[in-house]
C-alpha cells in the first residue's frame, strides 16, 4: 500500500511548495560572486545560455551570457529567477521513508539504508512476480547521459521492458509524424535560418509564453518581410500582431491542413518537381484532400473561408517559408495525423532542406529532443534505434555486453503503464523527473494506481505531488549540481556545467541509479565515475543510428557553442575516420548523404524520398456535446513550467501568476452570469474544478482555457480525458467537452492553501 | 565613465509579450536589488494581450528634477537622469506626481524616490542594461541608431512627446509603426471568426458597444 501517509495539508506544511525569495547574499548589493559558471537554463527546450553567479556552494544570481548564439543573453522570467531553486527550504537533503507516525508523513533515514530497502523491495517483487513487475518512469528534463543510463538501467539491471518517460506527454506526436514522413525526428534548420523567410506558419504554439526566445526570431523575420500566420483558439501575444490569425476550433487541425492543401491543389500552388523527385505518396494525400472543399473545412474548423483562402495563397505562393508546431496540434488523440497534415503542407511546397526554408516542432522540455533519442522511451534504444529491430538490438546488446536475448522487448507508454498497475501486473515503480499526479490526464485514476503499488520509490530534489505516495524518496540533484549534455529545440547538443555540490545526503541522479544497481548485486555496466564516461559510452551506442552522436565531444560542444547531430566519427559514406565533423545544422539539403538513403536522396529512407502520409481528421474523443457544450483546452503560462515542482517554489515567479484561472470570452461569461474575478466551476465527465474566472476577448467564445501547472484541487488534469493518440499515445490535453457554471461558493482550498500549493 | 553616446535605448511596445523578464531581471540590479524600476502593464487585459513596458525616458529637461525642491535628481553629462540622491531626497513625491510618463516611485519605508537609471553601473562599463539584455522579444532594445534602422524597418524611433503645452524630448526612444492601419492588432477572436473581414483597429475601452455584436459564434 502506498496511499498518502497523512493529511495532505501536513505534508504541504513540511515539504511545501513554499516560496524562495531573494534574501541574504542573494539580496546583498555588496557581495561579489566567486565565479561565473556558463551553463543553460533548466527549464524549456530553448535551453538559453546563462551564467550562474556562484559564491561558496550557493548560486546567488545570474549574469546574461551574450556570446551563446541561440539567445545572445535573452531570457524569460523563468530563466532570470531559476537560480532561486537552489538553497531552498523545501530541498530534500536526506532520504525519506513513508511513516504514518511522523507528523509530516515521512521520516529521514540514512541514504544507504534507503538504497538497501529499495534493492530489497525490487528483489522481493521480482522474485515473486518476475522482472516485469517493476516499472521505471523517466523524464525529458534529465541530461542525455541520465536518460541513456536510465534506459540501460531498466533493461539491463532491472531486466524490465516497462520504462517510459514524460516526453510521452510532450513530443511523441511530432516524433512519430517526423519518423513517418522523414525517417528522422529532428527540427530541420537552425532558428537563425528563419530571418529572411517569406512566410512563417505557427500552428498551435503559444510561442511568447512557452518558448519566449523564439518570439524574437519570428518577429525579426516579420520586420524583414515575412508574413506570419498563427493558428490558435486564443489570441496569444504572438497572434496579436500576426498578419493572419486562424481562430481554429480545438481539435480540428487536421481538417484545416487538409482543406488548405486542397486549395493549393486546386490552384496548382505546388512544387511538382520536388514532389516528383523527392517524395512518395502524394496521390493518396491529394485524394483524401478532395474530401475537404473550402465550405466544409470552414464549417468544421470554425475558421472563415476567406482566412483559409488567404493562408493557402500565402503558403502556396511563397518562395521561402517556415512552419512550426507545438503541443497545440500535438496534444490530441489525433496528434500524429495533425502533425502529418502540417508536414504535407511543407512537402507540397517543396520548401525544406534550404537555408531560408524549414520545418520544426518546438520542443517543450529542456531535453525534449535528446531525452527522446537514447532509450528511455518504451520502444527505443540509443541513437533513435528501434527496440524491435533485430539488428539494432544486436548492436546495443554488444555495446552493453549482454546477450541480445536478455534484452527486453518493447514496453508500453506511460499511461498504459499506469493501467498495468491498476490491473495488478506492475507492482513496483521507480520514478524520476516525472510528476504524473499533476501532469497526466484524469489524475484521479493516477492516484488510484499509485495506491495499488506494493512499492514506490521516487528520486527527486523536492517532494513532488506524486512522491507523496512513495515508500522511499531518494534525494536527487538539481540541474546546477551536475554536468552533462542536453539537445535543444534546434537539434543542437549543448553542455550543462556544474556550479555547486549536492547538499546533505543528496546526490547526482546517475550515482543513485548505480547505487541501486550495486545494492541489487547487479553492478555490471553501472560503474561510471562521471557523466563524461557515460557520454563516451553513449557516443559508441549512438554510432550508426539515425541520431549519431559519435563525433561529439564535450570539448567540441564547448568550442563550437553547441553541435548539431548527426555528428559522425566515421564518414557514413566511406567509413573513413573523421576527427573534426562539425555536425549537421541543416537537414535534407539536396545532394546530402545519410546512412539510411546511402546517397539515393536527402531523406532518411532507403530510397531517399520523404513520405506524404494522409493526415486524417477524426473528431476528438469526448468532444463537446449537448451535456458538455464547451471546449476545454489547457496549456502554460510564461512564469510557470510543467507541473510546477520547481517554479511553484520560486517566489517572484509565483507572484507573477499565482493561481490558475478559467479564461473565457465575455459572451460566454455573460451567458453564464459570471463576472471577471468571480469563482467559476468547470466540469467534465472526470471531475470538477473551481477557479476564478478571467474574462477576455482573446479566446473563442465556445472554448475555455485553464493552465495546468498546479496540483490537487487546482489541477486541470482532474478534468482532462485519458484519450490517447493510437500511434504516439500522447494524451488529448487540448480538447474535451465541459460545462461551466458560476460557483456556489469559494472552494474549500481557498481558505487553507497558499496560491502555489 | 559615461554611457557611450552612440548607444541608445529603444522601447518597442508592439513587440512586448508581457512576460515580465525585464521586471524580474531589474530586481537583480546591484543598485536596487529586490526592487524593479520597470513598469509593465496591460493596456486593458479584458480586451487584449497588449502590454506596455516603461523605463525612465531620461528627458533632456527632466520634469522630475525641475520640480524637486531638494535638488536630489541629477542628470549626468551623458543624458542619464539618475535616481534620487539619498542624502538629499526628502521623499516629498513631487517628482512622482510631475513625471509625465509616471516613472518615479516613492519608497515610503526608505523615504526615498527610486527609478530606472538605465543600469548606469552596466551601461557605463559598456554593457547593455539588464532589461534590454534579457528581453526575449527585444521590445526593449539597446544599441545604435544604425542597428535599429536596419533591424526595425517597419517602425521609426520617436523621442519628442507632447503633453498639453509641454514638449518633451528624451534620450529613450519609442518605436512607432510606420503604417498603423495595415498592422492593427487582433483583439477579439470573434472578429477573426467572421466571414466578413472587419476592421481590427478597435480602440480599446473607447467603444461602448461590442463591435462584433452581429457576428454569430
Amino acid at each position: 500500500m502506498a496511499d498518502v501517509p497523512v493529511d495532505p495539508i501536513r505534508i504541504i506544511e513540511r515539504f511545501g511548495p513554499h516560496l524562495s525569495s531573494m534574501t541574504g547574499e542573494r539580496l546583498s548589493t555588496s557581495v561579489e560572486p566567486d565565479r561565473l559558471v556558463k551553463t543553460h537554463c533548466c527549464f524549456c527546450g530553448q535551453q538559453c545560455g546563462i551564467q550562474l553567479k556562484v559564491r561558496g556552494n550557493e548560486v546567488i544570481g545570474f549574469e546574461p551570457w551574450e556570446e551563446f548564439p541561440f539567445n545572445r543573453g535573452m531570457l524569460c522570467p523563468k530563466g532570470v529567477k531559476r537560480y532561486l531553486q537552489g538553497s531552498h527550504p523545501d530541498r530534500l537533503t536526506t532520504a525519506l521513508r513513508r511513516d504514518t507516525s511522523s507528523p509530516s508523513g515521512f521520516s529521514s533515514l540514512p541514504y544507504d539504508d534507503a538504497v538497501a530497502r529499495v534493492a530489497g523491495e525490487i528483489t522481493r517483487i521480482q522474485q515473486a512476480h518476475g522482472p516485469a513487475a517493476i516499472a521505471v518512469l523517466g523524464g525529458a528534463s534529465l541530461t542525455t547521459e541520465k536518460t541513456y543510463l536510465l534506459g540501460k538501467f531498466a533493461r539491463v539491471c532491472l531486466k524490465t521492458p516497462f520504462i517510459d518517460y514524460n516526453g510521452r506527454l510532450c513530443m511523441v506526436s511530432a516524433g512519430a509524424a517526423n519518423k513517418k514522413a522523414f525517417g528522422i525526428d529532428r527540427t530541420t534548420n537552425p532558428w537563425s535560418d528563419m530571418v529572411g523567410t517569406d512566410v512563417i506558419w505557427v500552428a498551435g504554439s503559444n510561442v511568447a509564453e512557452c518558448s519566449p526566445i523564439t518570439t524574437n526570431y519570428i518577429w525579426q523575420a516579420r520586420e524583414q518581410g515575412a508574413k506570419v500566420i498563427v493558428q490558435d483558439p486564443r489570441i496569444t501575444p504572438v497572434a496579436r500582431t500576426c498578419d493572419l490569425y486562424l481562430p481554429v476550433k480545438p481539435g480540428r487541425d487536421a481538417a484545416l491542413f487538409a482543406g488548405v492543401l486542397q486549395i493549393m491543389i486546386e490552384r496548382d500552388w505546388l512544387d511538382h518537381d520536388f514532389i516528383r523527385d523527392y517524395t512518395a505518396g502524394f496521390e493518396q494525400v491529394a485524394e483524401y484532400c478532395r474530401e475537404w472543399p473550402l465550405a466544409r473545412t470552414a464549417e468544421v474548423t470554425g475558421v472563415p473561408q476567406r482566412a483559409l483562402m488567404q493562408a493557402a495563397e500565402w503558403w502556396g505562393t511563397a518562395r521561402t517559408s517556415f512552419l512550426f508546431h507545438a503541443r497545440g496540434i500535438e496534444h490530441h488523440s489525433n496528434g500524429v495525423q495533425n502533425s502529418l497534415g502540417t508536414i504535407n503542407l511543407v512537402l507540397a511546397s517543396g520548401r525544406i532542406g534550404k537555408p531560408k526554408s524549414g520545418y520544426g516542432t518546438i520542443v517543450g522540455q529542456a531535453n525534449g529532443q535528446g531525452g527522446r533519442e537514447h532509450g528511455q522511451k518504451c520502444d527505443q534504444l540509443p541513437g533513435l534505434r528501434d527496440i524491435s529491430n533485430p539488428e539494432h538490438r544486436r548492436y546495443i546488446a554488444g555495446v552493453w555486453g549482454i546477450d541480445e536475448r536478455e534484452l527486453p522487448g518493447p514496453g508500453v507508454d506511460a499511461y498504459e503503464l499506469f493501467r498495468k498497475i491498476d490491473r495488478g501486473e506492475i507492482k513496483g515503480l521507480l520514478s524520476i523527473c516525472f510528476n504524473p499526479m499533476v501532469s497526466l490526464p484524469d489524475n484521479t485514476f493516477v492516484a488510484r494506481c499509485l495506491e495499488k503499488l506494493e512499492f514506490f520509490v521516487a528520486i527527486d530534489f523536492f517532494l513532488n505531488d506524486t512522491a507523496w505516495y512513495a515508500d522511499i524518496v531518494l534525494p536527487g540533484s538539481l540541474h546546477e549540481e551536475d554536468e552533462g549534455t542536453v539537445t535543444q529545440v534546434e537539434g543542437r547538443i549543448i553542455k550543462i556545467n556544474k556550479a555547486v555540490e549536492c547538499p546533505g545526503d543528496a546526490r547526482q541522479d546517475w550515482r543513485i541509479m548505480q547505487d541501486i544497481a550495486q545494492a541489487l548485486d547487479r553492478p555490471a555496466g553501472f560503474t561510471f565515475a562521471s557523466p563524461r564516461e557515460i557520454f563516451e559510452e553513449l557516443r559508441v551506442a549512438s554510432k550508426g543510428g539515425v541520431a549519431d552522436y559519435s563525433g561529439v565531444t564535450y570539448e567540441k560542444i564547448t568550442q563550437q557553442l553547441g553541435v548539431f547531430w548527426p555528428c559522425y566519427s566515421e564518414d557514413p559514406e566511406t567509413g573513413a575516420p573523421i576527427a573534426d565533423h562539425p555536425g549537421t545544422p541543416r537537414l535534407f539539403e539536396r545532394g546530402s548523404y545519410n546512412p539510411v538513403a546511402r546517397g539515393s536522396g536527402p531523406f532518411y529512407f532507403p530510397d531517399g524520398r520523404a513520405r506524404f502520409n494522409v493526415g486524417e481528421y477524426r473528431p476528438p474523443v469526448d468532444d463537446a456535446n449537448d451535456e458538455y457544450p464547451i471546449y476545454l483546452t489547457t496549456g502554460r503560462v510564461v512564469s510557470q513550467f510543467l507541473s510546477g515542482t520547481q517554479t511553484r517554489r520560486i517566489g517572484p515567479l509565483v507572484k507573477q501568476y499565482a493561481e490558475p484561472r478559467i479564461e473565457m470570452h465575455p459572451r460566454l461569461a455573460a451567458k453564464l452570469g459570471i463576472a471577471d474575478g468571480e469563482w467559476a466551476t468547470a466540469e467534465t465527465g472526470r471531475g470538477t474544478i473551481t477557479l476564478r474566472a478571467q474574462v477576455v476577448t482573446t479566446i473563442r467564445p465556445d472554448t475555455i482555457f485553464i493552465p495546468y501547472h498546479w496540483a490537487g484541487r487546482k489541477s486541470v488534469n482532474q478534468l482532462t480525458v485519458a484519450a490517447q493518440d493510437p500511434i504516439s499515445k500522447i494524451p488529448q490535453y487540448k480538447v474535451c467537452g465541459c460545462r461551466v457554471r458560476k460557483a456556489d461558493a469559494a472552494p474549500e482550498y481557498a481558505a487553507i492553501l497558499e496560491p502555489q500549493q | 565613465m559615461p554611457k557611450p553616446d552612440y548607444l541608445h535605448f529603444f522601447i518597442d511596445p508592439n513587440r512586448c509579450i508581457g512576460c515580465q523578464a525585464c521586471l524580474q531581471a531589474c530586481t537583480e540590479c546591484d543598485t536596487h536589488r529586490g526592487e524593479s524600476m520597470i513598469h509593465l502593464e496591460y493596456v486593458s487585459r479584458p480586451e487584449s494581450v497588449q502590454t506596455v513596458p516603461v523605463v525612465c525616458m531620461h528627458c533632456d529637461q527632466p520634469t522630475c528634477a525641475e520640480v524637486c525642491p531638494a535638488d536630489a535628481i541629477k542628470r549626468t553629462g551623458d543624458g542619464v537622469v539618475q535616481s534620487a540622491r539619498k542624502p538629499r531626497c526628502i521623499a516629498c513625491g513631487n517628482c512622482v506626481v510631475a513625471c509625465p510618463f509616471g516613472v518615479p516611485e516613492l519608497y515610503e519605508d526608505r523615504k526615498i524616490m527610486m527609478k530606472c537609471d538605465m543600469c548606469y553601473d552596466r551601461t557605463s562599463v559598456g554593457k547593455k542594461p539588464m532589461c534590454a539584455t534579457v528581453c526575449p522579444s527585444q521590445a526593449l532594445f539597446f544599441g545604435t541608431r544604425e542597428q535599429i534602422e536596419q533591424l526595425r524597418p517597419l517602425s521609426k524611433p520617436v523621442n519628442t512627446f507632447h503633453f498639453g503645452n509641454q514638449v518633451i524630448t528624451t534620450q529613450v526612444h519609442i518605436m512607432v509603426p510606420r503604417a498603423l492601419s495595415s498592422r492593427a492588432p487582433h483583439v477579439d477572436v470573434v472578429a477573426a471568426m467572421s466571414e466578413q473581414p472587419r476592421s481590427r483597429a478597435v480602440m480599446l475601452s473607447v467603444v461602448d458597444a461590442d463591435p462584433f455584436a452581429e457576428v454569430e459564434v
